[in-house]
């Protein structure tokens, strides 16, 4: 998943969170004008014989580094609010939803269907059924296409999907043989027999176990993956800095000018209601620089203030067919078109789901790169990898078994309002996130077409691509 | 023998060390070179290489036409010709070595070149100059960082500990040790002297004396190396290349802070460690390290192996008199040990397994990517256990559930324990034993590229397991045997294509032993050859390949041996005894043992089988003892019961006195004259000698490497001596056909020594190995 780096972050100096404020790297301004003065000559992406899917709204509760003002709450409790930040948004009457599918990836035990938890805590009707999908950092996508694959079936016609990760709390366990002791206890019926497995236990029982932040199958963190990638396709810390600094920065200026309307405010219990991220802090090539590597020390390039924080957080999206939207009166903003799931080595090519999944995508939609109007890509670590790889012939070639590179998407077009690293990454919620960005912006920017491309633990991979709906 | 002959450890793995196979010589260049400019030196080097970048100077090292490095000549000469220039280039504030080669940093000194020292003197000499360089290193004033990636072995690794810093690549390819006793040496460049220093004197001492490759995280741990990094994936280059070059640019980034005193090289140590230091700096208690160690060393090697006792006082000496008389004792001792008949007879060992890492019949048409095993017992469950691990999509066919779920359970114990030692994650484990497919009938069997048939030894079940096989497989499928004695003609005389039937004569434990004996009839085809070579290689097994005929090669040459065994039984020597002079001969396994671990209905058999090939030769001891024993069921080690009684988890195993009324049966008289212990066990190796030279004479053996190579890896024959072969040269012929017609005047025709033997003797200048 990921690493115990907020605390690491917090320590950044604070007057530096706005130092970089003005940062100037005018990657995206520009765009807007030039993209609405483009003819519209592209195709639309609907198959015939298959149900158009359209996203009707999407909406995420603040974005919040963990630890902070969820710190509290459960995860049923974030995924509640993005669920009733959606009603209010929608005013979707209750009985029309069909399913519910929320993506999660730690799971609290005591909510293991988190889907279930929070639509009946949200007010949705007891009549709709809900199930939770996991597939790492790309669960909430799971969710949709889930939900699309339902809606195309003919299945259904509402379905909401969403995600929710609360790295606040995650379960620790006790050890194995505590539990196999305490299990044994339950079945003791005399107190000899009770005494004597009490007796048994020692004090290495008590060590607790924590729920690994490494990757089950190589024992590697993703940080120090990620670390292996960066040098892999030799790229420096300065480029990673940047990067970071870039993200942020564009973050910030996307939440100062309001861009970010996909958040809902969520009025925590017993605090104040939280409207924006928290994790959002520009700083300085320089302030970044003294940070030390956080998985391979002592000579790494990975560190705290260039991959993205632990974060808590939840989104909702509405999803349905076109037809019923339109026969309810609602106005899509986008239509979810195709979408593929990729998987590779989980030791070398951890991160680069999005290097795989992208040409395959575009190839499926009859897309080339050039026809995509914006990018988002999901940016917790190695999203420079994946840039890179995309930009290598050699790569495609050898381990792709493609005969060219798709190449690298352009960065006046790539993640221009922030991303997971800075707006911050829970992990089962940052697909409807993507997504719904993409759909905003694509409006903003006078796009058609936009890519959604995250990678996952796993060594897995996903990509979308969402149409704008026609204005 | 099918069944155990558990090797010596320390041949167990020949160092990839001095894998470095004939080197190309090129003419030393003369000292003149040094003389002429920069740029035309740099043409003419070819193994060492030099870049400047910024204010460090990388040193590569890239022996040419070899997949690795060793410290010959010509690469020693250069490597100080560039150290000498880094040293005088005011430009350059540090250095880093590093080989061009992945897999190997430098594997060890150029075997040949010591080998073509005719003297100790000459030896000694090459010692010195070693010395002289790595103490230049040693105390260069620009920091010199070591970049470790693939074999850091010997030479290579004192070269490494010379320097100031050692940044290693953690990855399998990547082991460092000091493997020189493996070949009757010590490590002859500082090693003995900087390598106590470095790690301690208990972690040296067990580098030193037992050969073993150390990976690079261990390495981390014992403070052998200071840094380590990942292998890398693919990025925009190889996985390998990129490795490389992020190890350099990570050793350059140690060594520019090394030089500008950002990084220290010191290390800081542990408590344990600490306190071991300080321990260890009392003479009281390096006094009682010696001891310790010196007895442990002649118990395992009876003395049998000048280079360990070496070792011990060449390290005794550096620490109690210091640097000079420590360097001088090393470089005379390496010289001494370099003109031993052990270490020539090592070296020989290390050689003939090199040769038979080879496919001399060439790339077989078809590789096996499924192979089919029958029979889940030891043997077959072992073939796929060894096989899995490479990656073969491995079938398991057994005829009953209970014996399928042993075998199965072997194989996951098998894997299971190199996960416990960590060589393995429990994930590698888990994704190797998805090649195995246990079952009880022959359902994919039409996919099989090789099936390997281990059932009980009888040619009657072999037959019917044939027809049966051939009516499954594809037309290219090989059939191999997995036989100890029954002759493979004899099996495919029931075959429908016989040129596709094979012999694979595996040991036991398969996991454990090297040698895999395979037996071509007239009818085998060179491509079922070679592919069944291509089969054992990638088993990771030494092969040799031999004629069939009855015991092939390795249990031929067992047979009498084993029979002359019971025969001096019978004369009244008590098991303990045989056991005792046996291994004193060198032999790791006691004889009495070895028939324990064979098992005695094996033995048996065998004997039965041998003997009606062979005539009287095969006689000596009486079959009827062997009988006997089976009947009241002291079938071995795996009944509990044989010549000892063996319980679970007891060490020191008794004599079974249950043997006593037997042994007392089948008494024979004893000849004072033929029964001292140096003529028991003369008997022993001269009939094994002569069996062995009777099957090079007879062609079932193509040369005498292979010979020597089977008997040491998979009998057990003596590896001090270095095969019958090497024995009978370095013994003398003459003097053996001299031992075997004294024996023969008391016993018969069992001694009569063979006609290639009498050849040799009558000649002084023929010698099995030149």
């Amino acid at each position: 998943m990921s690493s115990m780096l907020s605390s690491a972050l917090r320590n950044l100096p604070v007057s530096s969170a706005w130092a970089a404020g003005a940062f100037t790297r005018s990657l995206s301004c520009s765009s807007p004008f030039q993209a609405a003065a483009q003819p519209k000559t592209k195709k639309t992406l609907g198959k015939t014989g298959v149900k158009n899917v359209v996203v009707v709204e999407g909406v995420r509760i603040p974005f919040l580094q963990s630890g902070t003002t969820y710190a509290d709450l459960m995860p049923h409790d974030l995924a509640r609010a993005a669920l009733q930040g959606l009603l209010t948004r929608t005013s979707v009457p209750r009985d029309v939803v069909d399913y519910i599918v929320y993506g999660t990836v730690i799971q609290e035990v005591k909510t293991s269907n988190v889907a279930r938890e929070a639509a009946l805590g949200a007010g949705f009707s007891d009549k709709t059924p809900a199930h939770t999908v996991t597939m790492a950092c790309i669960s909430s996508n799971q969710a949709m296409t889930t939900g699309v694959g339902m809606i195309a079936a003919g299945q259904c016609d509402v379905v909401v999907a969403g995600g929710v990760e609360l790295m606040s709390d995650v379960p620790i366990r006790h050890s194995r043989k505590m539990r196999k002791t305490m299990l044994t206890l339950n079945r003791a019926k005399t107190l000899g027999q009770k005494l004597s497995l009490i007796s048994k236990i020692r004090p290495d029982y008590f060590a607790p176990e924590l729920p690994a932040v490494a990757e089950f199958s190589t024992s590697e963190t993703m940080g120090h993956s990620a670390d292996r990638l960066a040098a892999a396709f030799g790229i420096s810390r300065l480029e990673q800095d940047e990067y970071a600094l870039r993200s942020h920065s564009l973050a910030k200026k996307a939440q100062d000018e309001g861009l970010l309307q996909d958040v809902v405010p969520f009025k925590v219990p017993g605090k104040d209601t939280v409207t924006k991220d928290n994790g959002i802090r520009p700083s300085s090539l320089e302030q970044m620089g003294k940070l030390k590597p956080a998985f391979v020390k002592p000579y790494g390039t990975v560190t705290a203030a260039n991959s993205s924080f632990l974060t808590d957080g939840a989104s909702a999206m509405l999803i349905m067919s076109e037809e019923k939207a339109l026969a309810m009166g609602y106005k899509p903003k986008a239509y979810l078109r195709d979408f593929v799931y990729v998987s590779q080595d989980p030791k070398d090519q951890l991160l680069l789901g999005p290097t795989y999944a992208t040409p395959k995508v575009l190839e499926k939609a009859g897309l080339t790169l050039s026809d995509i109007d914006v990018f988002e890509f999901h940016e917790a670590f190695a999203i420079l990898a994946n840039l890179k790889a995309m930009d290598s012939d050699w790569f495609a070639q050898n381990y792709m078994g493609r005969k060219a590179k798709v190449g690298a998407p352009p960065l006046d077009k790539f993640n221009t309002w922030g991303g997971s690293l800075s707006l911050g990454h829970p992990f089962g919620a940052t697909g409807c996130r993507l997504v719904i960005t993409a759909a905003h912006r694509l409006k903003k920017e006078g796009g058609q077409y936009g890519l959604v491309a995250a990678c996952a633990a796993g060594g897995q991979g996903h990509a979308m691509i969402v149409e704008l709906y026609p204005q | 023998m099918a069944a155990a002959v558990r090797a010596i450890g320390s041949l167990g793995r020949l160092p990839a060390a001095a894998r470095a196979g004939p080197t190309r010589h090129t003419p030393p260049r003369g000292y003149a070179c040094r003389n002429i400019s920069t740029s035309s030196a740099l043409q003419n080097r070819t193994h060492v290489s030099c870049d400047i970048k910024g204010d460090v100077a990388v040193v590569r090292f890239n022996t040419p036409n070899s997949k690795v490095n060793t410290l010959s000549k010509q690469l020693s000469a250069e490597f100080t010709d560039v150290m000498n220039e880094i040293w005088a280039n005011e430009a350059v504030k540090s250095a880093v070595l590093i080989s061009s080669k992945p897999g190997s940093f430098i594997a060890g000194a150029d075997l040949n070149m010591l080998e073509a020292c005719k003297t100790a003197q000459e030896v000694t000499q090459l010692s010195q100059d070693g010395q002289k360089m790595l103490e230049k290193i040693e105390h260069s004033p620009k920091p010199v960082v070591a970049a470790i990636s693939g074999s850091c072995l010997g030479g290579g690794l004192e070269v490494a500990i010379a320097c100031h810093y050692r940044v290693a690549t953690k990855d399998r390819k990547t082991v460092l040790g000091t493997p020189e006793v493996l070949l009757g040496l010590l490590p002859g460049a500082g090693g003995t002297q900087r390598l106590p220093k470095m790690v301690g004197l208990p972690a040296a001492f067990d580098m030193m004396l037992t050969g073993r490759n150390i990976r690079a995280d261990r390495a981390k741990k014992m403070g052998l190396v200071d840094q380590l990094v990942e292998p890398l994936g693919p990025g925009v280059k190889t996985p390998e290349a990129r490795t490389i070059e992020y190890l350099e640019e990570v050793a350059i980034g140690f060594a520019r802070g090394l030089a500008n005193k950002t990084v220290s090289a010191k290390r800081s140590r542990g408590l344990m460690q600490r306190l071991t230091d300080y321990a260890m700096a009392l003479p009281f208690v390096r006094q009682q390290v010696y001891k310790t160690v010196e007895s442990k060393v002649q118990k395992q090697t009876k003395g049998l192996y000048p280079a360990p006792l070496k070792i011990i006082e060449v390290v005794k000496t550096g620490l109690d008199q210091g640097n000079d008389a420590g360097y001088l004792i090393e470089a005379q001792s390496f010289g001494q040990l370099a003109v031993t008949k052990e270490s020539k007879a090592l070296m020989g060992l290390y050689h003939g397994q090199v040769h038979c890492k080879k496919n001399k019949f060439g790339t077989p048409q078809k590789e096996v990517k499924t192979l089919a095993v029958l029979g889940a017992g030891l043997m077959g469950a072992g073939i796929a256990q060894v096989s899995v691990d490479k990656g073969i999509k491995t079938i398991l066919k057994d005829t009953t559930q209970k014996g399928l779920d042993r075998g199965q359970q072997q194989v996951y114990k098998g894997l299971n324990s190199k996960v416990k030692k960590k060589s393995l994650t429990s994930f590698e484990r888990d994704s190797i034993l998805s090649n195995l497919m246990g079952q009880l009938d022959y359902k994919g069997f039409e996919k099989a590229d090789m099936v390997i048939e281990a059932v009980f030894e009888d040619i009657n079940v072999k037959h019917k397991v044939l027809k049966e096989v051939e009516a499954v497989i594809p037309a290219h499928c090989i059939f191999a045997s997995n036989t100890s004695a029954l002759p493979i003609s004899q099996i495919a005389a029931v075959s429908k294509r016989p040129e596709k039937v094979i012999g694979m004569h595996y040991f036991s434990p398969v996991d454990k032993m090297q040698l895999l004996e395979i037996i071509t009839t007239d009818k085998t085809s060179q491509d079922t050859a070679a592919s069944a070579v291509a089969v054992g290689l990638k088993q990771g097994k030494v092969v040799i390949v031999v004629k069939d005929g009855p015991g092939f090669y390795t249990t031929r040459c067992l047979g009498p041996m084993l029979s002359e065994v019971v025969r001096v039984l019978q004369e009244g020597v008590d098991p303990k005894k045989v056991d005792a002079i046996s291994t004193a001969f060198g032999f790791p396994v006691g004889a009495a043992t070895l028939i324990d671990e064979v098992g005695v209905d094996v033995a048996t058999h065998v004997a039965e089988d041998l003997g009606k090939a062979f005539g009287p030769r095969f006689g000596g001891g009486s079959i009827d003892l062997f009988k006997l024993m089976v009947q009241k069921g002291f079938l071995g080690r795996k009944a509990g019961k044989g010549f000892y009684v063996y319980q679970e988890g007891v060490k020191n195993r008794s004599v079974n006195s249950g043997m006593d009324e037997i042994l007392e049966k089948f008494r024979v008289p004893a000849n004072p004259d033929v029964c001292s212990d140096e003529d028991i066990q003369m008997r022993l190796v001269t009939r094994f000698v002569n069996e062995a030279a009777m099957c090079l004479q007879e062609g079932i053996l193509s040369n005498p490497v292979e010979g020597d190579i089977g008997a040491v890896f998979g009998l057990g024959f003596p590896p001090c001596l270095g095969g019958p072969f090497r024995f009978a040269d370095s013994y003398g012929a003459r003097q053996l056909v001299d031992k075997l017609r004294k024996y023969e005047a008391v016993y018969g025709s069992q001694f009569t020594p063979c006609q290639l033997l009498l050849d040799h003797a009558n000649s002084p200048s023929k010698k099995f190995h030149q």
